[in-house]
């Protein structure tokens, strides 16, 4: 199996870099045979674990945005999803995800499915591996599957609270396996999204804005939290444990220089270490930007700082980067950064007007700083377009979208998604789970 | 004999505590509570919605001492525990008709 579609990228690099050795004998000396691919999959492993620990991020932004009574339920969700993803990617998902040019549908539907994935044998020689000029197919394998595990993360905050355990995983299979690969080919697999010139560096829409989507329709299905909204009132549901809350966040922070620096997807030439560099500072600057401004804006607002704000500001700031971290200037990063967090501010009191109940805010972080991020691309980058971004904006939301709500809606009406109010009144953790996050603690 | 009850702000507790101390005052129970008075709890923003925590949590100090020393007890924790502000609490004292150390059998004031 070879990587035909991104050996095109890193054959240049390669090409580049020979004709720089041939000119400096003394420098080729110097740089190991096989370079480009050992230090490629080198990046992929460092970034891949970085993303990896984004599920802890996630995982502790959500048990600390929860009520104490529902801690347990959503701790048992991350790790069921993370563990999931690994199956549903391993099984159809990668394969589904990458067609190598190979399509069945052309440009929309992979012909190497359903088959599972492989990897290189054990020991494999430099002839013998998937693509020498690339990197070794375990390691895209791996930082590839960490993608699609952060997908589904986004979507358990959301529906936090009244969510049953297994109609969740169940439907965590299916946006693992299925729907987020197949959208992911159309523009990571080079499929037509990507042959229209659409630009995606590490996935404001391609992963935010459809684990937006497929929260927003499982919202839109399951309904609020019981007595969310009460005679045309917000009642606020205040989360447990803010310092949980912003240790998630600031674990997702460091992740996410493995998830925009990592999708470089080279580090074999200098210039490809200074992009990832530039990556790693822009995505940082961005998160700055995010956190300062919904800072500032809910006291203005307020009268009062709401840390539960900044933090959904420092991560649309994230967010707002992913589809371009490597082209703005640090100052733009911070900007763009900036307006992440000014949506976060205004879209979460909309989303409550809308009786759209998003326990942590994963909407307006995932999926509308992930439409901002992607609509700024051609602000830095002059290959890209705003009607082909807003053209795929448009199909990537539809596609996610209107599958997502059949697929709820299906599952709803075989075994029912909800909790009964009973339970949601008593907590999730002792009447779906009989296990306490504090069983010492009295109140 | 005189038990006093006072509920105050949490924060005031090391005060009272301190001054209690200081007026000879050997045992004092305390508890954390939750409740409210005319204050009517307290307005507060989370994500944009504002809501009204209806029980706000509150010390509740119970000593018991001999009826002569009740009133200073009462200006004592009155003085420990103001900040002139809605919500400082209130002390109520109630007659106590018996008690007894449970290590010695001792009872009444004896066993204070």
């Amino acid at each position: 199996m070879s990587k035909s579609f991104y050996s095109k990228l890193s054959l240049a690099g390669a090409a580049a870099a020979l004709t720089a050795f041939a000119a400096t004998p003394a420098l080729a000396q110097e740089v190991p045979e096989h370079g480009v691919f050992i230090l490629n999959s080198v990046l992929f492993l460092m970034a891949g674990f970085l993303v990896m620990f984004m599920a802890a991020g996630f995982c502790m932004l959500e048990a600390g945005l929860v009520r104490a009574k529902n801690t347990t339920m959503q701790l048992t969700k991350n790790m069921a999803l993370f563990s999931i993803a690994a199956i549903g990617y391993y099984l159809v998902g990668y394969n589904l995800m990458y067609p190598l040019g190979d399509w069945s549908i052309d440009g929309v539907f992979s012909s190497l499915f359903p088959a599972v994935a492989v990897m290189e044998s054990v020991g494999v020689a430099p002839e013998a591996a998937d693509d020498i000029g690339y990197a070794s197919t375990a390691s895209d394998y791996f930082f590839q599957l960490m993608f699609c595990a952060a997908t589904a993360s986004i979507v358990s905050g959301t529906l936090a609270e009244r969510i049953k355990l297994w109609p969740f995983l169940l439907f965590t299979l299916i946006l693992t396996a299925f729907i987020y690969p197949l959208q992911a080919s159309w523009k990571w697999g080079g499929g037509f999204l990507d042959e229209m010139g659409f630009l995606d560096f590490a996935g404001s829409t391609v992963v935010h804005s459809v684990g937006g989507w497929a929260a927003l329709a499982g919202a839109l299905v399951l309904g609020a939290r019981a007595g969310k909204y009460k005679d045309g009132r917000v009642v606020p549901m205040p989360g447990a444990n803010l310092p949980l809350a912003t240790l998630g966040t600031f674990i997702l922070w460091l992740g996410w220089f493995g998830f925009n620096g990592g999708s470089q997807l080279a580090m074999g030439t200098v210039s490809d270490v200074a992009d990832v560099s530039r990556i790693f500072a822009n995505t940082n600057a961005a998160a700055a930007g995010g956190s300062l401004v919904a800072l500032i804006l809910t006291q203005l607002m307020y009268k009062k700082a709401d840390l539960t704000m900044v933090l959904n500001g420092a991560l649309a700031g994230l967010v707002s980067i992913t589809a371009e971290p490597l082209t703005p200037s640090l100052g733009v990063a911070t900007l763009i950064g900036g307006v992440g967090g000014l949506i976060v501010v205004f879209a979460v009191p909309m989303l409550d007007k809308l009786k759209i109940d998003d326990v942590v805010g994963a909407i307006p972080v995932h999926l509308i700083a992930g439409i901002w991020g992607t609509l700024a691309v051609p602000l830095t980058n002059g290959d890209a377009s705003f009607g082909t971004q807003i053209t795929s904006i448009v199909i990537v939301g539809a596609f996610t979208f209107v599958v997502s709500w059949v697929v709820w809606t299906i599952i709803n009406l075989v075994m029912g998604i909800r909790v009964s109010e009973e339970v949601e009144l008593e907590g999730l953790d002792k009447a779906e789970l009989g296990m306490e996050s504090y069983p010492e603690f009295s109140k | 004999m005189k038990y006093i009850v006072a509920i105050i702000q949490p924060g005031r507790l090391t005060a009272v505590h301190e001054a209690l101390a200081g007026i000879g005052i050997e045992g004092l129970t305390t508890s954390e509570v939750q409740g409210y008075g005319r204050q009517k709890g307290k307005s507060e923003m989370y994500r944009g919605a504002e809501y009204t925590v209806h029980f706000l949590p509150k010390v509740k100090i119970e000593i018991a001492v001999d009826a002569n020393m009740a009133d200073k007890v009462v200006e004592t924790i009155k003085a420990a525990s103001e900040s002139g502000k809605i919500g400082d609490g209130k002390i109520f004292t109630l007659d106590l008709e018996a008690a007894t150390r449970i290590r010695t059998g001792e009872t009444g004031a004896d066993a204070l």
